[in-house]
C-alpha cells in the first residue's frame, strides 16, 4: 500500500489532475468536432425545442 | 431521432409551472423592494428608524435571499419543469413530489426572511439560513433532483437536450455546495443557533467555494439552461451551434469549481490557492464568451427581431450583460486589480451587472415567453413589455455606473498616502464621498423595481383575461366559439 502515499503529495497529484482533465477536455473536443457525420447529427439536436410545437396555444390556433 | 407528435396541455403538468411562475413574480417584487429599501438606508440612514428588525444588516439577507432564491429559484423551478417536459416530451414525474417542492421552497423563503429579521444568521453570505431551514432545503432539493432525473429517465426523446444538462448540473452542484457549506453544530436541539464545523481560513475557503459556485451554478449554469431553450424558441431558430453548447457545458462545469478562492486574495489563504483561483477565473472567460456568442448568434439572419420584439431585446441584452460581467469577473480576479477592487462597491456593481443585467433580464424575457403559453393566451400589453425593458436597462446602467465610480474612488482613497507616508484620507471621508453615488444606486434600483411592478400588472391582466375566457367557454360554449 506504500504506493498510495504517492497520491498524498501535491507535487504529484496536481500535474496528474491537470493531465486527466486536459485529456478529458481533448476527448470531448475530438468527439464534438472530430467527425463531420457526428457533427451533423449533433447539430440536428438543436431542433429538439421545435419538435413539440405550440399547437395547443391560442396563437397557433 | 424520434419526433414525437403534438402534445396537449393535459399531457404536461403546467399547474406546477404556473405556481412557480407567479411566485417568481411575487418574490421578484418583494426582493427588489427590500433591495431598494436597504440601498436607500445606505444613502439616507434615517430610514433605519432605530428599529432593529429593519436595519441594513437584517434586511440585506432578506433582499439577497428573496431575489436569488425566491425570484431566481422560483423562476428556475418553473422553467426547468417546463423545459424538461417539453424537450423530453413527457409529463413531469410525480405531481405530488413536484407540488411538495413548491410548498417546501416557498416555506423556506418565508422562514428565512422572518428569521433574518429576528436576527438569526449563520453569517455566511447567500447561506445565512440557520440549520433547521438548511435541513428543509436539503429535503426539498433532493425531491427536486428526483423529480427532474426521473422525468429525464422516462423521456420519449432519445437525446437529452443541452438545456437539461445545464439544469441538472445546477441541481447537482447546488446539492453538493449546500450540504458541505452548511455543516454546523447546533447549540442545542431546540436552539436556532449553530456554529460552523470549519474554522479560520478553512471556514472562509468553504464559504467562498460555496459563494462563487452559487454564482456559477445557481446564477449562471441554470440560467444558461433557460437561455438555451427560450432564446431559440423566441428567435424561432435552433441554437447557433449545438456542438459549441456541449463544449460550453463541460468547460464551464469544470472550470467554475476552482475559482472561489479569488474572493480571498491577500488574506491568510495560501498564495498558491489564490493564484490557482485567479488562473481558472481567467480561463473561465473562454467558455463564458463561447456561450454568450452562441446565444447572440442564434439571432443571425433575424436581427430585425431586435427592433420589433421586446422579449428578444430582453434576451439579447441579458446575453450582452452576461458577456460583460464574465469579462469583468476574471479581470477583478487578478490580484493587482483585486487589491484595488476588493471590499469596495465595485464588487457590488459587478454582482448587480450579472444579477440584474443577466439573471433578471433573461428571466424577464423567458417569463414573457412562457406566460402566454401557460395560460393559452397573448400578453395583455406588448407596449408595457417595451416600457419594462427600458426601465430595467436604465435601472441597471444607473446602478452599475454609480457603483463603478464609488468603488474605484473608495479603493483609490483607501490606498492614498501623503508625502509623509500617512493615509491621506480618513475612512469617514471616503464614506462622505460615496453619498451621491449611493443615492444614484437607490434611484437605479427604483427604476428596476418599477419595471418589475409593470411586469406583474401585465401578467395579472394577462392571466385574468385568460381565466375570463375559460369561464366563458365553460358557461357558454356557443358564445365562446362565436368569439
Amino acid at each position: 500500500m506504500e504506493w498510495l502515499y504517492w497520491f498524498s503529495r501535491f507535487e504529484n497529484t496536481k500535474p496528474l489532475g491537470l493531465l486527466i482533465f486536459f485529456v478529458c477536455f481533448c476527448l470531448i473536443v475530438i468527439y464534438v468536432y472530430g467527425s463531420k457525420a457526428r457533427g451533423e447529427e449533433l447539430e440536428s439536436r438543436g431542433n429538439i425545442p421545435f419538435l413539440d410545437e405550440d399547437s395547443d396555444t391560442e396563437e397557433a390556433k | 431521432m424520434a419526433a414525437v407528435g403534438v402534445a396537449s396541455a393535459e399531457q404536461y403538468n403546467y399547474d406546477i409551472v404556473r405556481k412557480f411562475t407567479i411566485m417568481a413574480l411575487v418574490w421578484g417584487a418583494v426582493g427588489m423592494l427590500a433591495g431598494v429599501y436597504v440601498a436607500s438606508e445606505l444613502a439616507w440612514p434615517f430610514l433605519n428608524f432605530d428599529v432593529a428588525y429593519i436595519t441594513f444588516g437584517r434586511l440585506r439577507p432578506v433582499h439577497t435571499s428573496a431575489v436569488i432564491f425566491g425570484f431566481g429559484g422560483s423562476a428556475l423551478f418553473a422553467t426547468s419543469y417546463y423545459v424538461v417536459q417539453r424537450t423530453c416530451q413527457t409529463r413531469l414525474f410525480s405531481d405530488g413530489m413536484a407540488s411538495f417542492t413548491f410548498w417546501g421552497w416557498q416555506a423556506i423563503i418565508v422562514l428565512a426572511a422572518i428569521s433574518y429579521m429576528l436576527g438569526y444568521s449563520q453569517s455566511r453570505e447567500y447561506a445565512e439560513m440557520e440549520w433547521p431551514i438548511d435541513i428543509l432545503i436539503e429535503i426539498v432539493w433532493v425531491a427536486y433532483l428526483i423529480v427532474f432525473v426521473a422525468t429525464i429517465m422516462k423521456r420519449r426523446q432519445p437525446h437529452i437536450y443541452v438545456a437539461n444538462w445545464f439544469y441538472l448540473s445546477f441541481i447537482l452542484a447546488t446539492a453538493l455546495l449546500h450540504t458541505f457549506n452548511n455543516l454546523a453544530v447546533p447549540v442545542s436541539l431546540f436552539s436556532m443557533k449553530s456554529y460552523s464545523l470549519f474554522a479560520g481560513t478553512q471556514d472562509a475557503m468553504t464559504q467562498w467555494w460555496y459563494g462563487h459556485n452559487a454564482v456559477g451554478f445557481f446564477l449562471t449554469a441554470a440560467f444558461l439552461g433557460m437561455m438555451y431553450y427560450f432564446v431559440p424558441k423566441q428567435a424561432g431558430r435552433p441554437i447557433y451551434s449545438y456542438r459549441l453548447s456541449i463544449v460550453h457545458f463541460w468547460a464551464l462545469s469544470f472550470l467554475y469549481m476552482w475559482v472561489g478562492a479569488h474572493h480571498l486574495h491577500w488574506t491568510a489563504l495560501p498564495d498558491w490557492t489564490s493564484t490557482l483561483a485567479a488562473t481558472f477565473s481567467i480561463m473561465l472567460l473562454l467558455p463564458s464568451w463561447g456561450g454568450m456568442i452562441n446565444g447572440i448568434m442564434t439571432l443571425s439572419g433575424a436581427w430585425d427581431k431586435l427592433r420589433t420584439d421586446p422579449i428578444m431585446r430582453f434576451m439579447i441584452v441579458a446575453l450582452s450583460f452576461y458577456g460583460m460581467s464574465t469579462f469583468e469577473g476574471p479581470m477583478m480576479s487578478l490580484k493587482d486589480v483585486n487589491a484595488l477592487s476588493h471590499y469596495t462597491d465595485w464588487t457590488v456593481g459587478h454582482v448587480h451587472s450579472g444579477a440584474l443585467g443577466w439573471v433578471a433580464m433573461i428571466t424577464f424575457g423567458s417569463l414573457y415567453h412562457l406566460i402566454p403559453k401557460l395560460w393559452d393566451t397573448r400578453m395583455y400589453s406588448e407596449k408595457l413589455i417595451g416600457i419594462h425593458f427600458w426601465l430595467a436597462t436604465i435601472g441597471v446602467l444607473l446602478y452599475i455606473t454609480a457603483m463603478w465610480i464609488s468603488g474605484i474612488m473608495q479603493g483609490l482613497m483607501w490606498r492614498a498616502f501623503d508625502d509623509f507616508g500617512n493615509l491621506q484620507y480618513s475612512f469617514v471621508e471616503s464614506v462622505a464621498a460615496m453619498h451621491p453615488f449611493y443615492a444614484m444606486r437607490a434611484i437605479g434600483g427604483m427604476f428596476f423595481l418599477t419595471g418589475m411592478l409593470l411586469m406583474i400588472f401585465n401578467a395579472f391582466m394577462t392571466i385574468s383575461r385568460a381565466n375570463r375566457n375559460v369561464s366563458v367557454a365553460v358557461l357558454n360554449p356557443a358564445r365562446a366559439a362565436a368569439a
